[in-house]
């Protein structure tokens, strides 16, 4: 078990070794591997790597959290939101408005009417609802609390968290294709000090497009960046670069290949569905890749929100099922988790438009075999409001704890930059 | 060891000296404009430069508008109060829409902002004085996104443009009243009763001494007390007075009642302060490589010498770096990985691209890593090789073909129409009946794009490039081989 385990690692190795990591294996291949082995719950599969995948999925805008997980059992959810409030499983139906989707084992609380594909995944057993997540003092700024959420610093300053994991863990040697984001930017989540996120809209992004120019162009340009350091092992920056450029090559081919490969489901043509399509194409090819982002917008419902917001749902929903079946298809499933936040929810009260403004806590999901399924905390009160806004229960920090110390299995501590309890939200504790 | 900072000897000075010269104290230049350069001698080009002779650019950003953001008046505020007390949603609603709507256009005014100066960086006349004005935005790093006010970041712009070559000692004491630091850096609730540490730590940490240069926590505390009251009111500096603290501080071995400015005196008596100052000035203008070259210690430690014998002033120290041996010593020359900002501005000034979409230059230079009044932190970019991942560097690639052909990655060609001439690059090459030696060209374009003399290697690829496309110089020929040259790794030293 260990001797083969450990043969294929080196050969991921092998396959994946960049240029400018030539001398030096990424550390945190190594360290998950410690962890992976010693972890029955993952059982390793045939052809499958055992390194651990994290998926995360950013709702822009401030996701409408109480219709999202909505507590129909709850009078003081109808009084607060008359025209958009959600109607239970069998109460009187109006304006041929759908009733929220039961949950098994959380009395009073239903999914949004359109989240049946995530339904599906929860009476599988395999979507963790952890309730009222927040943090102190919230920001209703869709900018700061965006990146309270990225940097996990309630002073929104500094590295990514994401990034600062891989800082912490891979002693300065980032391998430049540890953190993959599927968008014109990367997510501020995912910069580290010295990790470095690739971002692109599509893969044929990830080019040079010069060769589109004309096809003479594509030979001579490939000589000049494939070369790599000319045997110049030196510490010039003209090595560096060359180093980096071949390595740039390398991962191009390497998620060019990866994603134009046919998925082993169909998928929805939501632009989410898109990204998850691709990401999972690159987990499915063993791309050593241990975190990926993707994000969908549109969630800033101040007004008219029941159809807008009931769209967005049905993206969500629907994209996270393919994209869980197209894991478990090709039996990467169990090596994934994936997250899903937002950077704040909305008020309890509905506004005079139809709409919900700017709030505070919200329900984050956790998707994947591993993750404790099932609703996980307190649902914050509906009446005990901080100036109309529910309070939260569970600090958004405990969750990336427990994403670091029970999946990632490294310490929290350096990472979140202070001692966060991690949040019971994966079977593994206890 | 001789002195390193020794002027160059005169016949050393030629073409590639002052290209060096051009690209480092300014974004380069076309090969005429360098030919200018070495026209004038190497004294009267160091101080074009340094002096800022060149025409000043008539875009000076006075569109701007500094009241898109404003107090509540007292009316507003009761409103507010009001509509909160009766619950009355619409009102409410209806104030928070309107802030969302300032906020809206201080967002859009920040976007414009980006674009005026990079377009200022690639128009304007005297390099210098952009280049030192971004030095200094990385230096005392300020970010829109934590501050939301685009009037603070164009004033703060300002007083950093003016005082760029002037004295290093007038800048700090700018920023320690500059509404945009010290909303920045929480000064603006640095209150006697309860200090806030945040500008009086960065103060000594990253914009005077260094992290652990010759001070202590006890420092930094009695710092804070010293900067108590410095706030700002609408767009001005405010002192507060009730907020000070008057009573006695104890600052690095000195005692005395000292206000934010006699912190800042003691701050630049130390002599940690010159050596870091020229460290940084070091570090961006003549060598970012992971360890100094040979003399380079010796030559930060003189440099930080002149500093503190020039009392803090900028231009002389300036002046004596760009004329120096050990400026233009070979191992300084493409010693230097481009900013995203320098690759851009570059490009277009050196090659005489068009500049095509600014918008699409900012978008560029945010993929790169580098947006402008958005540094990553207080400490600024980190620079050098920060600067050139997997994803940066295609990005880097795609935008010199934009700049050459007007394509882009999304497939659209905004200013795609506008014609690149490349033909002027090789100009001075033609012989008889105007006739180009492709030969010639291939060495002449690449050495002029590389900034130094290219592999025997390279060439041979260039050459046998341009043999299977026809084999003789046109624009189009050339634009071909310029996305070639641009796209090598060595393009990206400076």
């Amino acid at each position: 078990m260990h001797e083969s385990a450990f043969t294929r690692r080196l050969f991921l190795q092998r396959g994946c070794a960049l240029a400018s990591l030539a001398a030096t294996v990424p550390c945190f291949i190594e360290r998950s591997a410690l962890g992976t082995l010693g972890n029955p719950l993952l059982a390793s599969q045939p052809g499958v790597p055992d390194e651990r995948v994290l998926v995360i999925v950013q709702l822009g805008g401030g996701n409408d959290g109480l219709n999202t997980v909505v507590p129909f059992g709850d009078d003081g959810y109808y009084r607060a939101r008359p025209q958009i409030g959600i109607r239970g499983p069998g109460a009187a139906a109006r304006d041929a408005q759908a009733a929220a989707l039961a949950l098994d084992g959380a009395r009073g609380l239903g999914l949004h009417p359109n989240l049946t594909g995530l339904k599906s995944l929860y009476d599988e057993g395999l979507v963790g609802i952890v309730q009222g997540v927040g943090y102190p003092n919230p920001n209703r700024s869709h900018f700061t609390s965006m990146d309270i959420w990225q940097t996990g610093r309630l002073d929104a300053k500094g590295s990514g968290w994401v990034g600062r994991y891989f800082d912490n863990t891979c002693g300065g040697t980032p391998s430049p294709e540890a953190a993959i984001a599927i968008g014109r930017n990367a997510p501020l989540a995912l910069e580290g000090d010295l990790q470095k996120p690739i971002a692109f809209e599509s893969s044929s992004l990830f080019r040079w497009n010069g060769q589109d120019l004309h096809g003479s162009l594509h030979d001579p340009y490939d000589r000049i960046n494939r070369a790599g350091d000319g045997g110049d092992a030196g510490d010039s920056q003209k090595a560096f670069l060359m180093r980096t450029a071949l390595d740039a090559q390398l991962s191009s081919d390497r998620i060019r290949s990866a994603v134009s490969k046919k998925p082993l489901v169909t998928y929805p043509g939501f632009a989410l569905a898109n990204q998850l399509k691709m990401i999972a194409a690159m987990i499915r090819d063993g791309m050593p890749t241990r975190v990926y982002y993707a994000s969908m917008g549109g969630f800033d419902t101040h007004g008219g929100q029941l159809g807008t917001h009931g769209n967005l749902m049905r993206q969500l929903g629907d994209s996270l099922a393919a994209f869980q079946r197209d894991l478990k298809e090709s039996r990467n499933d169990a090596r994934v988790t994936t997250m899903v936040f937002s950077e704040f929810g909305r008020r309890v009260k509905q506004n005079a438009s139809g709409g919900t403004d700017h709030g505070t806590a919200a329900p984050m999901f956790l998707i994947g075999p591993h993750v404790r399924s099932g609703v996980l905390g307190t649902h914050p009160s509906l009446t005990d409001l901080d100036a109309g806004d529910l309070r939260h229960t569970v600090d958004f920090r405990s969750v990336y704890a427990a994403v670091l110390e029970d999946w990632l299995k490294t310490p929290s501590e350096k990472v979140l930059r202070g001692r966060f309890p991690a949040a019971r939200v994966f079977e593994t504790r206890g | 060891m001789g002195n390193p900072l020794q002027p160059l000897a005169r016949k050393d000075y030629g073409y590639a000296a002052a290209q060096h010269l051009l690209n480092r104290a300014g974004f380069g230049g076309t090969p005429a404009q360098v030919r200018a350069l070495v026209e004038l001698g190497l004294d009267d080009a160091v101080d074009y430069l340094v002096e800022f002779q060149g025409e000043r650019v008539s875009n000076e950003g006075f569109d701007f508008r500094g009241d898109i953001l404003r107090e509540q008046t007292p009316e507003e505020r009761e409103t507010l109060r009001r509509a909160r007390a009766m619950n009355d949603a619409e009102t409410i609603a209806r104030i928070e829409r309107e802030r969302q709507q300032r906020q809206n256009a201080d967002r859009a005014q920040v976007a414009a902002m980006k674009r005026w100066w990079l377009a200022r960086m690639i128009e304007t006349g005297r390099p210098l004085q952009e280049k030192l004005t971004l030095f200094w935005h990385g230096h005392f790093a300020t970010g829109y996104r934590t501050i939301e006010n685009s009037w603070h970041m164009l004033m703060q712009n300002g007083m950093l443009r003016s005082n760029c070559a002037g004295n290093f000692a007038d800048l700090v004491r700018g920023i320690i009243s500059d509404p945009a630091m010290l909303k920045y850096l929480d000064n603006d609730e640095n209150r006697k009763a309860s200090p806030n540490e945040n500008l009086a730590r960065e103060l000594l940490e990253l914009f005077t001494l260094g992290e652990g240069n010759g001070y202590t926590e006890r420092d930094i505390k009695e710092g804070a007390r010293a900067l108590t009251g410095r706030t700002f009111r609408g767009n001005e500096y405010f002192f507060d007075r009730a907020q000070h603290d008057t009573g006695g501080k104890q600052i690095m071995r000195r005692s005395g009642d000292f206000s934010g400015e006699g912190f800042v005196s003691i701050i630049l008596e130390q002599p940690e302060c010159a050596r870091f100052i020229a460290l940084k000035l070091y570090r961006f203008f003549v060598n970012d490589a992971p360890v100094l070259p040979p003399d380079g210690a010796e030559t930060v430690e003189r440099l930080a010498k002149l500093l503190r014998s020039e009392r803090y002033e900028l231009r002389p120290v300036l002046r004596t770096l760009f004329r120096s041996q050990h400026f233009h010593a070979p191992t300084n020359r493409q010693s230097i990985i481009k900013s995203p900002t320098q690759l851009i501005v570059q490009a277009v000034r050196s090659l005489g691209t068009p500049a095509r979409s600014v918008d699409r230059l900012v978008e560029a230079g945010d993929l790169m890593g580098q947006e402008l009044f958005q540094p990553p932190s207080v400490k600024g970019w980190p620079g050098g090789r920060s600067w050139i991942n997997t994803a940066t560097l295609f990005t880097r690639h795609n935008l010199t073909v934009f700049l050459i052909t007007g394509r882009t990655t999304r497939g659209d060609t905004p200013g795609s129409a506008d014609p690149y001439d490349a033909l002027h690059l090789v100009d001075h090459l033609r012989g008889a009946g105007g006739t180009l030696d492709p030969r010639e060209c291939v060495r002449s374009v690449s050495a002029f794009a590389l900034g130094a003399e290219p592999d025997p290697a390279r060439l041979d690829e260039l050459e046998a490039y341009l043999g299977s496309i026809g084999g003789t110089i046109d624009n189009e020929r050339l634009k071909a081989l310029l996305c070639l040259i641009t796209a090598m790794p060595e393009y990206q030293l400076c």
